[in-house]
């Protein structure tokens, strides 16, 4: 008689099961926090009544979207919080939230005068200042940034090279491999290029925005998506799929921009695919040959972030590394490690924050690898921080791993 | 008033409590008088219990029955301020559809409704409809048409409870789940009535100089009881519940009044109604909504709002208007929308007994006024009418959410806020500082144990379906599947009788699933299937 409800992010499928709330790493340790269920599908049936009935609490949510993966109705709890967040969330730190949040605006001024940046940025006083006016915690080491972008580099030593290749993608490297970590970028480049890819930007990518999402940034995310989804056509419209290598920025072009900022990505959205996934179906389709080095040996130990839980792509990751001949290869029990993007840098969450993060960096320590494995920036930054073990990214691994020469000829 | 009297003697005795007999009540007490109020289930159990909940502007009624849509303004008005925390101010839209114009009801017609409503004292203004939807983004976006009017919603059980609860502070004794059986009759005089406990069972007879007859429908057989007759017209009407709030204006449509053209929004949900008919009084105690009904409403709120088509529906109910027909027409057919009040002395020559009905929830003010006039002219008592300006218990102040204080700390909660929505400033009552009392047991609809432990001490209640119309636990998207059984333990222990639980439990499912059974498809069939699994092993388990 009715047509089947659909509702936005799936809030009246809601069934009231609460398994949800067994899931979510936050509710479990922090005990402001509401919880999914309650800050999502039931806190927003209250805000369809009367706005007032917004809670600042919200922005404890660390966006894992662990408690979506568990939702066996399909709810969208994390979407459904972030869109309320967006909607009503009053921002109380401005600053703070605008630094943290415009990755790609503070980076480039930050990236100009690194060394002073970074010294400034690991300084005791100035880390006390940042907590007690901007409320970034005093506990964490800040993501340092690099003197030089990952693309100009590319632009220096790499772009000329791109043509020659067989075949052709287009990488978006985001934020992190731009301004504070230009190896992820030089690996992934090095790695493509060895299997045949030529490997292209995009037409000024923008920050995907997950960030100022959370920070309830609504209109400068929305014209990050419109212009990343725009470059990204324009790629896609060349034949080319657009790779990444982070997770969070996968899915948030992916999947945020259509259900929280309301902006369209149906043309490309299938395009857009995580480096890991990619070179699995490459390798199965056999358009690629890979070549490892004799002697390579290490012990790793898979941590699989929250985001890649939500894509259901861990797999690939998994086996690529279990691919490796000299590889020892642990999968972690999948477990938040309590940073949420950059929930963990603000200051009423660092103490939620290592305590979601505590079964993680435990089982770490049990498994005691020589580095650990993860697709995920910021779990990096909590990891490293919390245990002082390297966190490398599987593409980094595998070029490491890999006799990239011999590949190269391989592929020819 | 009378000062010695014995303990079941009192100036007025009022059978039924519903709207009408609540407001009737607290109209004699506030005047002084001693009132006895006796209803044979809960207090808001009939009609007041199962209807629209609109804050009617009037507007509906003004093109046909100027007198009545002047009384809707009127109370509009007061209830706004008297009654703060039991109505909202959600203003209401009149829409004209495309097809309506070929019906005889196009912009023509719009312009005489107009004309009528502010004839009658209605603001009603013609706006674009672009600017409708705007105001109303669900709206049929094809309107042609649309008049805004000072339409609002208003909780009928909060609004009941609320002028009990004023009787009971100014002195009335309230009696409930106990039924009038018979009245004691002295040559043509009635002087009190006989009472039959359904709980304990027990019988007993009350006296008073008048008693007032608002049993709503069922005031039809009182007056047999009394011999008298009072032709009654028992209409029927429909609705449906959706489990959220899909509009936050009242959306009408511009034309005669017909079935399913008001959704009226309501607390967390929207209501679509109604439906009218006419059904022998056999029925009236066990109304059921029919699949035809059910499709009825669907199809007309969908003119209204079309995203109703996919919006999940919590359950369908129906109540019965006690509605009048005119004294001198015996066939029934002419019906009165208006309040009746008979003096049964000059109208049958029976002395001290009055009957009030007719009218509708949101005139409730207005007929308790007309009856506790004519009481106190039996009574020759000379107090005037204050209900207009006396602000109901929870009613202060103006603006409840920011102005009702709550205590601030860590771990407070929603149901805090939404306790506000529901007891107003009564929730000053409720003690949120205790952790205990600020745990959540409804999470749908955000009841916390102290407002339940409220409920029991201040309300009334007894059952869980009593604790539902005064805290809508149970109400929500889930429909009891995740709290009764919390519930249930939490007002077992604030009656100080835990071991009540199951068998409150057991009681209230039973009802909900009639509720749901007339809807049961989609997501409503999947919360069933889960609620059943759910209560099913936690027997087995037991
Ligand atoms: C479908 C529908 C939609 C409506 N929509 C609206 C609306 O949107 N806005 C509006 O203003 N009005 C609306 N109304 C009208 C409104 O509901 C009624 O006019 C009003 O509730 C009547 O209240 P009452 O107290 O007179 O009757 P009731 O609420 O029926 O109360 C009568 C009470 O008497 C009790 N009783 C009966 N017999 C005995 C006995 N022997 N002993 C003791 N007690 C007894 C009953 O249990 C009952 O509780 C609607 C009505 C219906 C049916
Ligand atoms: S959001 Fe999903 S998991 Fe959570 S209560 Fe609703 S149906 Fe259950
Ligand atoms: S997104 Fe993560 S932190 Fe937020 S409610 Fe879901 S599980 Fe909890």
């Amino acid at each position: 008689m009715q047509e089947h409800s659909i509702s936005a992010n799936n809030f009246e499928q809601c069934q009231k099961c609460a398994i949800c709330t067994t899931v979510c790493p936050v509710l479990a340790n922090n005990e402001l926090y509401p919880g999914p269920k309650q800050a999502g599908p039931d806190g927003e049936r209250y805000r369809m009544k009367n706005p007032v009935f917004y809670q600042e609490t919200l922005k404890y949510c660390m966006n894992c979207k662990r408690c979506e993966v568990a939702c066996p109705s399909g709810v969208k709890i994390g979407d459904m919080i972030q869109s309320a967040k967006l909607e009503y969330g009053k921002r109380s730190h401005i600053i703070r939230d605008t630094t943290l949040a415009s990755t790609d605006l503070v980076g480039p001024m930050a990236s100009a005068f690194a060394p002073v940046a970074n010294l400034a940025l690991s300084m005791k006083p100035v880390k006390a200042v940042l907590d007690a006016t901007i409320g970034v915690s005093k506990h964490r080491t800040m993501p340092k940034y690099s003197s030089q972008t990952f693309e100009s580099w590319f632009k220096k030593n790499a772009a000329a090279k791109q043509d020659g290749f067989r075949n052709h993608i287009s990488y978006y490297h985001g934020c992190y491999a731009n301004f504070n970590y230009p190896q992820l970028g030089k690996d992934f480049v090095a790695v493509m290029n060895a299997l045949g890819y030529g490997v292209h930007l995009l037409d000024k990518e923008e920050c995907c925005g997950v960030a100022m999402i959370s920070a309830g940034m609504k209109k400068q995310a929305t014209k990050k998506a419109q212009h990343n989804v725009k470059v990204i056509g324009e790629a896609v419209a060349a034949g080319r799929k657009v790779v990444t290598v982070s997770t969070s920025c996968t899915l948030t072009i992916r999947d945020e921009y259509p259900h929280l900022l309301g902006v369209d990505n149906s043309a490309v959205r299938d395009n857009v695919v995580l480096v890991e996934k990619f070179l699995w179906q490459a390798l199965s389709a056999e358009n690629v040959k890979l070549v490892w080095k004799e002697d390579y040996k290490a012990r790793a130990a898979y941590h699989v972030p929250c985001h890649q839980e939500v894509l259901g792509w861990s797999n690939f990751t998994i086996e690529l590394l279990q691919m490796i001949p000299g590889m020892e290869l642990t999968v972690l029990d999948s477990h938040c490690c309590g940073i949420g993007g950059t929930y963990g840098f603000k200051k009423e969450n660092y103490e939620t924050s290592q305590k979601i993060g505590q079964p993680l960096f435990d089982s770490i320590k049990a498994a005691d690898p020589d580095f650990v494995a993860c697709e995920c920036e910021t779990c990096k930054w909590q990891i490293e921080m919390s245990t002082g073990y390297a966190v490398k990214n599987p593409i980094s691994i595998l070029a490491e791993a890999l006799d990239l020469e011999k590949t190269m000829e391989a592929n020819r | 008033m009378a000062n010695n009297l014995k303990d079941n003697e009192f100036d007025v005795i009022i059978v039924g409590g519903g709207i009408t007999g609540a407001g009737t009540a607290r109209d004699c007490s506030l005047r002084g008088l001693r009132v006895l109020l006796i209803e044979r289930n809960d207090i808001a159990d009939g009609a007041t219990g199962r209807n629209h909940g609109l804050l009617h502007s009037g507007a509906r009624y003004a093109v046909k029955d100027s007198e009545s849509a002047t009384e809707c303004i009127k109370e509009n008005m007061i209830l706004r301020n008297i009654a703060r925390n039991c109505v909202e101010d959600t203003q209401g839209l009149f829409i004209t559809l495309p097809e309506d114009a070929e019906t005889g009801f196009g912009l023509d017609y719009q312009k005489k409704f107009i004309d009528a409503c502010i004839a009658a004292g209605i603001s009603a203004k013609a706006i674009d409809p672009k600017d409708a939807i705007r105001m109303e983004p669900s709206v049929n976006p094809t309107l042609i048409g649309a008049v805004q009017v000072p339409d609002g919603s208003v909780d009928p059980f909060r609004l009941c409870s609320a002028n009990v609860l004023d009787a009971k502070l100014h002195g009335a004794k309230v009696i409930t789940y106990t039924e009038v059986t018979e009245f004691v009759k002295e040559d043509n005089t009635i002087k009190g009535v006989k009472v039959h406990n359904k709980k304990t069972g027990e019988d007993a007879v009350y006296y008073a100089p008048v008693t007032v007859n608002a049993a709503g429908i069922w005031g039809h057989s009182i007056a047999e009881m009394a011999g008298v007759h009072v032709g009654m017209y028992p209409a029927k009407g429909a609705l449906l519940v959706f489990g959220h709030r899909v509009n936050n204006v009242v959306i009408n449509r511009c034309r005669k009044s017909a079935d399913g053209d008001i959704l009226v929004p309501g607390d967390t949900v929207t209501v679509i109604g109604t439906t009218s008919t006419k059904v022998p009084f056999e029925e009236c105690d066990n109304m059921s909504v029919t699949r035809e009904e059910v499709e009825l409403l669907l199809r007309e709120g969908c003119a209204l709002c079309p995203s109703l088509a996919n919006t999940r529906i919590l359950r369908a109910y129906a109540g019965v208007r006690p509605l009048v027909a005119s004294d001198d027409d015996p066939t029934g057919r002419s019906i009165s929308r208006g309040i009746v009040c008979l003096d049964h002395e000059t109208r049958d020559g029976i002395k001290g007994f009055i009957t009030i009905t007719g009218g509708k929830l949101m005139t409730y003010r207005l007929m308790a006024e007309w009856a506790t006039d004519a009481v106190c002219r039996k009574l020759a008592v000379a107090e005037q009418c204050k209900t207009a300006v006396t602000p109901l218990p929870g009613s202060e102040p103006k603006d409840q959410y920011s102005e009702v204080k709550i205590p601030q700390f860590a771990g407070a909660n929603l149901g805090m806020k939404a306790s506000i929505g529901r007891q107003g400033s009564m929730v000053r009552k409720i003690d949120f500082t205790n952790a205990e009392d600020r745990e959540l047991v409804c999470e749908c609809e955000q009841v916390t144990v102290g407002e339940i432990r409220y409920a029991v001490n201040e309300l009334g209640v007894t059952s869980l379906r009593d604790l539902r119309r005064r805290t809508r636990v149970g109400m929500g998207t889930c429909q009891g599947a995740f709290c009764i059984g919390k519930a249930a333990a939490a007002l077992a222990a604030a009656l100080g009788k835990p071991e009540m639980a199951d068998q409150l439990a057991a009681d209230y499912l039973n009802e909900r699933w009639k509720g749901m059974s007339a809807v049961g498809w989609g997501d409503t069939l999947r919360e069933m299937e889960y609620l059943q699994r759910v209560y099913k092993s936690s027997n087995e388990s037991k």
